[in-house]
């Protein structure tokens, strides 16, 4: 299973307590892991991704084994090491202030 | 209940307050959505219990909720807002052109008669409706496609539709009021519009009495008298005997003309509020003192309210969505201030007390009157 952190924002939006796990088949890639994400939980469409375009909003990162993915290739493979659940992926919301 | 419910959107979430009819005892619920931005919570006057909240930030963008239960518990509906066809472009702050794009929702305005349909102004200036509780939004795209978009533009907050009127006697008439293009009207359910500026002068835009360009603030209206329409605009309060064909100034012995809210009295069509805020740039009262004026002659002659505000070192603004009246009689007041204030009146604006002092800025103030 692959493990997924969220921000607190969106795990209140979401009524998730802890973290997330999600099942996604190989070749596990940014794209499989934030569909899968959204289809089980629907309130977070939209959240880190634009609805139409799919790109990822501004102001949300993607971080994976110390390395930021944000500007990765959505079809490109993600770390083994996410793929296989030992390492988490992180979605962080940028630091902006407010 | 019987009472009064006021849905507060802030900067860092909802609240709702209530009291009973006597408008003496608050109770404070809250923050509902903590950390995100409530720009408005409305409720539908056919099912009171139907509330409809806007959420959204700059980090995670739109989320609606809506609560069945009045406000007890929420969930989320649909948060597309997909613009019909080419977007088109508007004018930026330096007069060049870029392309529509979807901010975030300002404004609620549910139908008078049906909980499931609720119209939504939004950022970049569009409206959408929904008919199925907002499962699904639709733009209404013949505003937008009015043709004048090379025109409109921000202001400081925004391009934003913020004012949706319904007439009750005529549903076919809508009136909405967008900052910076002004107000536009239809008379076919909001399949097509028209400007509806004339009159109006402002000295930001090169033809001070263009068509559209205006940055109108809020329009209000009695729904006893659906063609007296009253504007506060950018500076400037104005009134319309006409449903705004024609607009003429009201502003008469105000200390400043500049403001955000307007609001008019629920049993005296001809009585009106607003809240002077001193400008350009400044943005607070002028002179540190919290004032809200009544004007009980449809405008021109206002007197200032000030029993129970702050009459000196006051330097927050009230924003345009942040002033409600209730049903009651004698008919009460409410304002939210960008200092997280909330100071209600229950004798008409004679006296104020503040019934929540220390929330996040406040963005909308909406009054359910409730049977």
């Amino acid at each position: 299973m692959i493990r997924v952190v969220l921000p607190a924002a969106l795990r209140r939006l979401a009524k998730i307590d802890g973290n997330v796990e999600l099942d996604v088949s190989a070749p596990v890639t940014q794209r499989k892991l934030l569909d899968a994400l959204e289809q089980q939980y629907p309130m977070l469409r939209g959240t880190t991704r634009d609805l139409q375009t799919k790109k990822r909003r501004a102001y949300v990162r993607f971080y994976a084994c110390s390395e930021d993915l944000s500007d990765e290739s959505p079809d490109a493979k993600l770390p083994q090491a996410v793929a296989n659940g030992t390492e988490p992926y992180l979605i962080i919301g940028a630091i902006a202030g407010g | 209940m019987s009472g009064i419910r006021v849905l507060v959107g802030t900067r860092k979430g909802g609240f709702i307050l209530s009291a009973d009819a006597k408008r003496k005892s608050w109770k404070i619920d809250g923050p509902h959505f903590a950390g995100w931005e409530i720009y408005h919570m409305a409720g539908s006057p056919a099912d009171p219990d139907r509330l409809y909240a806007s959420q959204s930030s700059s980090w995670f963008g739109q989320v609606i909720q809506r609560s069945d239960d009045g406000g007890a518990t929420w969930d989320t509906v649909g948060n597309e807002f997909k613009y019909e066809g080419d977007p088109g472009q508007h004018q930026w702050y330096d007069g060049s052109l870029r392309p529509w794009e979807f901010k975030r929702v300002w404004h609620f305005e549910p139908s008078l008669d049906d909980p499931d349909t609720v119209y939504a102004g939004v950022e970049d200036a569009a409206l959408f409706r929904t008919t199925d509780g907002g499962k699904t939004w639709k733009e209404l795209a013949g505003l937008r496609g009015h043709g004048s978009g090379p025109q409109w533009m921000p202001g400081a907050g925004g391009m934003c539709l913020h004012t949706i009127l319904l007439d009750p006697a005529r549903p076919e008439r809508m009136t909405i009021a967008i900052s910076a293009a002004g107000v536009f009207r239809s008379e076919d359910h909001g399949e097509t519009w028209q400007p509806s500026n004339k009159g109006l002068v402002s000295a930001q835009i090169p033809n001070p009495t263009a068509e559209v360009g205006h940055c109108v603030h809020r329009i209000a209206v009695h729904p006893d008298r659906p063609d007296t329409l009253f504007m506060q605009k950018h500076w400037d309060v104005m009134r319309s005997d006409d449903a705004g064909a024609n607009w003429h100034e009201v502003s008469g012995n105000l200390p400043s003309d500049f403001g955000f809210p307007i609001a008019v009295h629920a049993h005296e069509p001809e009585t009106i509020y607003v809240v002077p805020i001193k400008s350009d740039s400044e943005h607070f009262p002028p002179d540190g003192k919290l004032r809200v004026y009544r004007s009980r002659s449809g405008g021109n002659e206002w007197q200032a309210l000030t029993r129970g505000l702050p009459q000196e070192n006051c330097y927050v603004n009230v924003l345009r969505d942040a002033m409600a009246v209730d049903q009651r009689d004698p008919c009460g007041i409410y304002i939210g201030t960008t200092g997280g204030q909330i100071y209600a009146s229950a004798d008409e604006g004679d006296s104020w007390q503040t019934i929540a002092g220390h929330l996040p800025a406040v963005l909308s103030v909406e009054v359910q009157t409730l049977p």
